[in-house]
């Protein structure tokens, strides 16, 4: 692994999750449908990750990596509910558009 | 050497069955109820016997047996950790059990578990059978935390919990609207006493530093020379406590509206025992009242005043259980006479006796209406001689008890009462007058309900009266036993008992005096007893006739004096006035309404222009979120000097090496 190390810098990684998080950010700002939406969270939260471990191996720190597992746990637990609502909301609704789930609006 | 008594199980058994029956007596029989019911007030008046019996071993010389195994007066006990410890306030719950105390747990315990009984016959047939019975155990608990009480803190709650049970069982039959009436009136009178109370109370913490009896007397004592004063604005407000809880000038007004409740309540709370708690209370205080001669008169004169008035209102009253209402205040009204002029012992022999004959007039009045199916008013009774045979003869008993008449029981205490009221100074002559007044309309009011109940033609034609059952019969016929016998003990070696609490009673120095006054008091009562049988026996047309001639004056008897319309007009309709005027529109409507208004409307106002942000749309919160996100950013990279605008982005990827 000291490959890794000596071969890529840390800002190689820092930029590739930039681009990941600015993907996921545009992704769920211009899609309409909902899982679209939902799989761009997922890739914010993988972005964030990946600079979490790129900065653990860095600096021989564990706790990033341990961070990490608490966000694949929520991200984990995000998903079931999510998918789970959603579900919910296809049977009532019978569509996956954003603008249209609207229910709670004045 | 002390044993312990388990005294602190003489309150705790009866809120035992409280809880059993209140939360569980619904979902039981009745016969778990009544077994529940009986069982606490009867184990606690086994303690208290076994209290007594113990004590007394050691109170009688008999050196040899008793101090193995008896325990001595006074003597007490105390839960290990304080109830209230602020600073130089101490408030422990103590039991104090001395010889008053005990006099009066007999009292409570005794009688009362023959009203226990007693209701098991009455309450048959009516529903919320355990929650009677849950209410009478609750009473029970809060009148022996009363009575041992051993500070005046300890014996504020168990007076506030009297009046919650004497509440609670007043308005027992509250789909009846003039039963909760009644009960709200008694609490609301009393809230006036209590008030005094507790000033009372405050005044002798701020005094004593101390609310323990022991420590205010010891207190008491290191001053010998403290009279007034203070200690007659202490006395006064104890006094306002003890005139709202005992039903005497000026708060009396409840007592009457109180029969509404169930007979056997009505006697045991509202006879025998709760409004005696004044009388008790002042008792327990008299080292107080000793010191404070203006109050001490103060009470005498409304023991007096309230003995007369309560005794003529009787006279003209048709229900038969008001009757024996204002025969209580009249009672009572001795009772305060005798602590008044300092004869303690006296108060508390006439305590004892009015506990037996009054519980035992209320149940056979309550026979009475039982036989009757509810029927109060005695101008429909008549002719129940034959057909109530023991509720007839238990009552004759009572009523020439009440009456004065020799050797039954308030013979003695009404005759201590009023020889003690003849030799106590200057304004004694006075007090024995209107004591003796009362003694004859006291004789009339009574003997003229004997009548109206027993005598004559029955009145009511459909009335089909039988004897109660013998859970009813055989508490009246122990009251009865007790009515006779209760004064033998004498005058003197009650006081001799009490002494050791109250101090010792005046003693007879002129037999001859007292000779006199006894033959005295006996011929008033026999005079009474004349007047009642030549009007409402013989001549049963003569009250109408008289009651003719007199209009106004017969008027005045039968609206009782038109206390209650001049407490209305007086107090509670400006109180209401001012309650739904001033307070009501004005503060409440207007000011507190106006600024809830407002605040209100400034965030309606506020919402209304906010709820623009609220689009609904997600991607739009998505995206004020990233820009939010975005400037948090730039403002901190800016303000961390890494002024990234004019930078080339190799420089910030070459900080992390």
């Amino acid at each position: 692994m000291s490959f890794l190390h000596n071969d890529v810098p840390l800002a190689w990684y820092l930029v590739l999750s930039a681009v990941l998080f600015s993907l996921g950010v545009v992704g769920f700002l211009i899609k309409r449908n909902i899982i679209t939406m939902f799989m761009s969270i997922e890739l914010m939260l993988n972005a964030v990750n990946l600079s979490f471990v790129a900065f653990a191996y860095q600096w021989h720190e564990v706790k990033g990596q341990i961070v990490v597992f608490f966000v694949m746990m929520v991200a984990a637990a995000e998903a079931a509910v999510g998918l789970a609502i959603i579900i919910a909301v296809f049977r009532v609704r019978a569509t996956l558009a954003v603008d249209r789930i609207n229910l709670m609006k004045l | 050497m002390n044993q312990s008594l388990h005294i602190w199980l003489i309150p705790l058994l009866p809120f035992a069955g409280f809880l059993l029956n209140g939360i569980l007596g619904s979902r039981m029989p009745r016969r778990f109820v009544s077994i529940i019911g009986l069982l606490a007030p009867f184990l606690s008046f086994v303690l208290v016997l076994n209290a007594y019996v113990l004590t007394s071993i050691s109170a009688v010389s008999c050196p040899g047996c008793g101090a193995a195994t008896a325990a001595a007066l006074p003597y007490v006990e105390t839960f290990p950790y304080p109830w209230i410890a602020i600073g130089g306030l101490r408030a422990d719950f103590s039991f104090f059990l001395d010889p008053l105390s005990l006099v009066m747990l007999l009292v409570v315990t005794g009688v009362g578990f023959l009203i226990h009984i007693y209701s098991v016959g009455y309450m048959a047939h009516e529903e919320g059978y355990a929650r009677y019975f849950s209410f009478l155990n609750l009473f029970l608990f809060f009148m022996t935390v009363l009575v041992l009480a051993g500070n005046v803190l300890l014996m504020f709650v168990g007076w506030e919990g009297v009046g919650l049970a004497s509440y609670l069982l007043i308005g027992f039959y509250f789909q009846r609207n003039s039963a909760a009436a009644a009960g709200k009136k008694a609490f609301i009178v009393n809230r006036i006493g209590d008030f005094g109370f507790l000033i009372g109370i405050f005044l002798i913490l701020v005094n004593f530093g101390t609310l323990n009896f022991n420590q205010i007397a010891v207190g008491l004592a290191l001053r010998a020379g403290w009279h007034g004063g203070v200690l007659t604005a202490i006395c006064l407000c104890l006094l306002l406590g003890a005139a709202g809880k005992s039903a005497q000038l000026p708060l009396y007004v409840w007592l009457p509206d109180a029969m509404e409740g169930p007979t056997p309540v009505s006697a045991l709370i509202h006879a025998a025992t709760m409004v005696t708690a004044g009388v008790y209370m002042i008792a327990r205080t008299h080292f107080l009242f000793d010191r404070a001669p203006v109050a001490l008169a103060t009470v005498a004169i409304v023991g007096a005043a309230t003995a007369l008035f309560a005794a003529t209102i009787g006279l003209a009253q048709n229900d038969i259980k008001r009757v024996l209402a204002y025969s209580t205040i009249s009672q009572l009204g001795y009772m305060f006479l005798a602590c008044g002029v300092a004869a303690y012992s006296a108060a508390i022999f006439h305590l004892v006796t009015h506990a037996f004959f009054k519980a035992l007039l209320f149940l056979a009045a309550g026979s009475v209406i039982h036989a009757m199916g509810g029927e109060q008013d005695m101008r429909k009774m008549g002719g129940l001689r034959m057909k109530l045979p023991v509720t007839f003869w238990t009552m004759t008993i009572a009523v020439f008890t009440i009456a004065g008449f020799f050797p039954l029981a308030a013979f003695f205490s009404k005759d201590a009462i009023l020889y003690a009221a003849f030799v106590s100074g200057t304004g004694g002559k006075v007090l024995w007058f209107v004591g003796l007044l009362t003694a004859m309309l006291t004789a009339l009011y009574m003997f003229r309900l004997w009548y109206m109940t027993f005598f004559g033609e029955t009145r009511t034609a459909d009335a089909h009266p039988h004897e109660s059952p013998w859970s009813m019969r055989a508490p009246l016929i122990i009251l009865a036993l007790l009515s006779i016998c209760g004064g033998w003990i004498g005058i003197e070696n009650f006081s001799a008992y009490l002494a050791p609490s109250v101090g010792l009673h005046p003693a007879v120095s002129s037999p001859h005096l007292e000779l006199i006054l006894t033959i005295v008091a006996v011929l008033v009562a026999l005079e009474g007893w004349l007047i009642a049988d030549k009007y409402y026996r013989r001549k049963p047309e003569r009250p109408a006739q008289l009651a003719a001639a007199m209009p106004a004056g017969y008027k005045l008897l039968v609206n009782k004096y038109y206390v209650d319309e001049i407490y209305d007009a007086v107090l509670v309709r400006p109180l209401f006035a001012v309650s739904r005027y001033v307070l009501g529109w004005i503060v409440d409507t207007a000011i507190l309404g106006g600024i809830a208004w407002l605040l209100a409307g400034v965030a309606n106002f506020t919402g209304m222009i906010l709820q623009r942000w609220q689009s609904g749309n997600l991607r739009s919160y998505a995206a004020w979120l990233t820009a939010a996100a975005a400037a948090v950013l730039l403002f901190i990279l800016i303000a961390q000097g890494a002024i990234p605008m004019a930078e080339p982005l190799t420089h910030i990827m070459g900080m992390g090496h």
